[in-house]
């Protein structure tokens, strides 16, 4: 066999033709290399050495014998399951680390420590379909609000708009950063459960931006934020547990603020507070929708999964059974923002609409805990448990 | 038991990862094993005599005195093992490509660019091949590049401090051993077209494990067939065996040491080692 570089340097890209050339030797051949590089004998020379092939110069050209080692790197390697969701594996390995499922992975490779990394644990088989509408529906906080609207408030309706929105804020902020912790534990075998937590901390960016942008739009600061509504968060963050954490948050918590949205939407004051209500709900009811996925398979593999979230919600609602006046300012914006001012026959609406939105909520959490699989009576008994901070 | 101690240079920091691996290596195998880094071979080679360790990871040119003074002493050195790599290499002498010079003898009264002068690569062995191929030495003509003294020339820096000093016309020519040729033209340190290869040495062998007459063969039996068992397809060695720069180790062997053996004549520090022994 032959191979004439021309003036390819071996230094310098033609290794790869080399590389090529020696992987075809037949049994017992050798391949004849040429060049016009001055430093082709030396780079050859070099190169043999490394590869373990035999070595001679022939005039100007060299004559290189099968490698011993060209491509001994891939012996032994291990292919990371099947690339499709089909062909995800129940434990995979901790030293298939960041491969791309279905890559061969080289034998040797690191171990990484990946906490969350079995199927049971992690997997819902719609994760890849939740991901890309994800995708698909994101939106661009710049163009989808008009933020340039022209809008008036009275001052009291302006407070409570800028009140519900600093609650808001805290709360988008705990349910961004409980995504993004598991979505850097879960093994990236999971991809698309990955994929999902980061796109939903993502979507958790846009949220805290948005209500943001609203609340400081009129004002030039935030307004209060609750020792008790802190408390409540905290013991979302604090929670280690993947499942326990996903149905606090997203089956219970998000669930809840769903209807809270929805509710900001119908009695908004302004287009602006309207629009920042009507697409965060969007975003959402796809965060509600997942988590309950992934717990609807969780739950049927393991059973006893249930008395540990019944037992989750009962710890919480100890946990805080303590902490006075949870949520006093933000009923009460909620009330003056859908009375629409100080009118006694307004401020009985509003009450109205409040008192409507938490039977909204607490039905909404009796579904949710009956696909899951909790008993009518245990559902309404741990629904009315839920804490009053609504996520 | 009394572990098996072997002496190295500690010419770079990941000497220690090298043989905290070994020892790891070995003692996972059953050979108690333990190390000692020197600052240089001349200090490594006393030890060895002096019975501080049982082998040695020698440079060619520290196993040339230690030969040269075993014989002295009457005691007799082995070169039990080396790396596949360390067999037959050659040093280039490299030239500006555009300096019209064609011929070695067109490099008489030129300065020439050489790494430390304990290297046997970037040194001892071109020089000689040098000279063998007619060239004089008078002062001046031998530019060095004394990185790291002791070293013999593990480092690396040397030869890439000699390369430099040709590109930037400091040097006429500059020598170096054929895969830092290759990895200087692959990293960028001589640009594609900036020189070209004037003169290749005949092959020599580089380092090897060495012993001395006296060692417990109840240690030397073990380590050599852990060594030569060592597989790169084994993927708990192959990292040690990458770092160290090698796929496959050797039965020792001291037909390559011919060239350095016969440049260290014109070495004086070497002389007067051997002759103070
Ligand atoms: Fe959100
Ligand atoms: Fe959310």
């Amino acid at each position: 066999m032959r191979l004439d570089l021309g003036p390819l340097s071996l230094a310098r890209g033609g290794h790869l033709l080399l590389r090529r050339a020696l992987a075809a030797i037949p049994v017992g051949g050798s391949l004849l290399v040429r060049g016009d590089d001055p430093e082709l004998v030396s780079h050859a020379r070099a190169l043999a050495r490394r590869w373990g092939s035999s070595f001679a110069v022939e005039g100007s050209d060299v004559r290189l014998g099968p490698p011993e080692w060209l491509g001994g790197r891939w012996r032994g390697a291990e292919r990371a399951g099947e690339s499709g969701a089909g062909g995800v594996v129940e434990a995979p390995p901790q030293t298939w680390g960041l491969a791309a499922r279905g890559a061969a992975v080289e034998v040797g490779a690191p171990a990484f420590a990946f906490r969350l990394a079995s199927r049971d644990e992690v997997w819902t088989q719609d994760a890849g379909r939740f991901y890309l509408q994800a995708a698909a529906a994101q939106w661009d906080p710049a163009t989808a609000i008009d933020w340039g609207a022209n809008f008036e408030l009275p001052d009291e309706v302006e407070d409570a708009v800028v009140q519900l929105m600093t609650y808001l804020i805290e709360n988008e902020t705990a349910a961004l950063i409980v995504p993004a912790r598991f979505c850097a534990q879960v093994h990236p075998h999971f991809r698309e459960v990955m994929q999902v937590l980061a796109i939903q901390a993502a979507d958790e960016a846009r949220h805290i931006e948005v209500f943001t942008r609203r609340a400081l739009l009129k004002r030039s600061a935030p307004a209060l934020s609750t020792a008790g509504g802190q408390a409540s968060l905290k013991t979302l963050i604090d929670e280690p547990d993947f499942a326990l954490a996903t149905f606090l948050l997203s089956v219970l918590g998000e669930g809840s603020f769903l209807a809270l949205l929805r509710f900001l939407e119908r009695h908004a004051p302004d287009p602006v507070t309207a629009a920042v209500a009507r697409l965060t709900a969007q975003d959402e009811a796809r965060h509600v929708a997942f988590g309950l996925a992934h717990l609807e398979r969780h739950t049927a593999v393991d059973p006893s999964l249930l008395s540990r979230l019944a037992n989750a919600i009962e710890g919480r609602h100890d946990a805080l059974r303590e902490t006075a006046g949870l949520n006093e300012e933000v009923f009460d914006a909620l009330l003056f923002i859908a009375a629409g001012g100080w009118a006694p026959a307004s401020l009985q609406r509003g009450w109205d609409a409040v008192v409507s939105l938490q039977a909204e909520m607490d039905v909404g959490r009796r579904v949710r805990l009956r696909r899951l699989g909790f008993s009518e009576s245990e559902a309404a008994r741990l629904s009315g448990l839920h804490t009053r901070n609504f996520m | 038991m009394r572990p098996f101690v072997l002496g190295a240079v500690a010419y770079d920091p990941k000497v220690v990862a090298i043989w905290d691996g070994f020892k790891q290596f070995f003692e996972d195998h059953g050979l108690p094993f333990d190390y000692v880094l020197f600052h240089n071979y001349e200090r490594q080679v006393a030890a060895h005599f002096a019975g501080l360790i049982d082998v040695a990871w020698n440079s060619p040119l520290a196993w040339v005195m230690t030969e040269r003074i075993a014989r002295k002493k009457g005691r007799k050195a082995t070169a039990v093992a080396m790396r596949d790599t360390d067999q037959d290499l050659t040093s280039v002498v490299v030239v500006r490509a555009d300096s019209g010079i064609q011929r070695v003898a067109d490099l008489q009264g030129r300065k020439i660019g050489v790494g430390a002068a304990d290297s046997p690569q970037a040194t001892l062995i071109p020089m000689r091949s040098l000279s063998l191929a007619g060239l004089a030495w008078p002062d001046g003509m031998e530019v060095r590049h004394d990185l790291l003294l002791g070293k013999h020339g593990d480092h690396v820096g040397g030869e890439r401090v000699a390369a430099q000093a040709l590109l930037r016309g400091e040097v006429d020519a500059a020598c170096m051993i054929d895969s830092n040729l290759l990895a200087f033209a692959a990293d960028g340190t001589l640009p594609a077209g900036s020189v070209r290869v004037l003169h290749t040495t005949e092959p020599y062998d580089h380092c090897n494990f060495t012993v001395l007459d006296g060692v417990d063969v109840g240690h030397v039996v073990p380590f050599l067939s852990l060594l030569l068992g060592m597989s790169w397809d084994d993927p708990t060695v192959r990292r040690l065996m990458d770092l160290e720069g090698l796929k496959a180790w050797r039965p020792g062997r001291t037909s390559g040491y011919e060239q350095v053996d016969m440049a260290a004549n014109s070495y004086g520090p070497m002389n007067e080692l051997v002759d103070q022994a």
